[in-house]
């Protein structure tokens, strides 16, 4: 079974009929995912105005990304949760949609940063990561977060 | 002139027929309003998770709050700027949108809620503000602030489903 074949038989089967005939199925799990992005927002922006320079400086970011990381991993769970029940819901549509694409990629990239670099610069002792790395890091975390917002609120355009 | 008449009369000056007739600068306001979100929202749930002793409890509130409340505000201020040029470009049909009023009312709900916190329990904020949890009439604001932000949210989504439901 192709992809395509997939997303088909995933938006046509029996419970996505069912769901899709609803008023309001689509509208409340789309209206969770934007407060997802609320919560994922507050947490990316607590580390990354830290690192910045323009956050909580009086904390060590160590601390701060400590804390954030429980949020911003709940905000994940409500944002994929959510996210895979509005994909379902079109599957075939988001299939044909570069932005769709664009999004997954900068999603993966921005989870497999924030895992890997992201963490370990924010977690390091202060005094041995350069001010021009931290905030290096920073800007690629926002930047990828960025795109896969971005690329949300364009899925959803006429 | 009543607020109905007026809103049409707004509907038909040239810069809201341009802003509704234009396609990619209406959208480009309305990602920048529905992406704000994250700055304008997200950074307020961060300060009121704190005020409910949920987050950053080891962080002293006046911190978190000084630190925050400008990034806050400055989310909040590019919401009211796009915010008011959606409304401009389709002023009755907001203006009849049941769920924009709800809006309306839920958000001058928050900005009381964060102006009735900042004259009283902030004032005391010394006696406070290393709680990890701090008291009662603290995490009432901020329950309240999660509530008014979670149906700003709500209603701001449902206009888009107004004419769908009800028209």
């Amino acid at each position: 079974m192709s992809l395509l074949e997939f997303c088909r038989w995933l938006q046509y089967s029996a419970p996505l009929h069912t769901l899709r005939e609803s008023p309001v199925f689509f509208p409340v799990v789309a209206t969770i995912h934007l407060m997802g992005l609320a919560l994922i927002g507050g947490s990316v922006l607590l580390v990354d105005l830290r690192l910045l320079g323009w956050g909580l400086q009086g904390q060590p970011a160590a601390r701060i990304a400590d804390d954030a990381e429980r949020w911003l991993r709940r905000g994940l769970v409500v944002m994929v949760s959510t996210g895979i029940l509005l994909f379902m819901c079109f599957a075939t549509k988001y299939y044909y949609l570069t932005f769709f694409w664009v999004k997954m990629a900068a999603l993966v990239a921005v989870v497999v940063f924030t895992r890997s670099v992201h963490r370990r610069v924010a977690m390091a002792n202060e005094a041995e990561v350069s001010p021009f790395r931290r905030r290096f890091v920073a800007l690629v975390s926002l930047f990828l977060w960025t795109t896969v917002a971005v690329g949300g609120r364009y899925i959803g355009f006429p | 002139m009543d607020l109905f008449r007026f809103f049409e009369w707004l509907g038909t000056t040239s810069w809201s027929v341009a802003l509704h007739e234009s396609r990619y600068v209406f959208l480009f306001v309305l990602m920048l309003h529905v992406l704000t979100v994250s700055v304008f929202v997200g950074t307020a749930v961060m300060i009121d998770l704190r005020l409910l002793g949920k987050a950053m409890t080891h962080v002293p509130v006046s911190q978190v709050v000084t630190r925050l409340v400008p990034w806050s505000q400055a989310g909040f201020f590019v919401m009211v700027v796009t915010g008011t040029l959606l409304f401009y470009a389709a002023p009755l049909t907001r203006y009849e949108n049941v769920f924009f009023r709800l809006k309306m009312v839920a958000l001058a709900m928050a900005v009381m809620n964060a102006w009735l916190f900042r004259r009283t329990a902030w004032r005391r904020v010394a006696e406070w503000d290393l709680d990890p949890v701090p008291p009662r009439r603290v995490r009432v604001a901020g329950a309240l602030s999660l509530t008014l932000l979670a149906t700003i949210i709500t209603t701001g989504r449902m206009m888009a489903y107004s004419d769908y439901w009800f028209g």
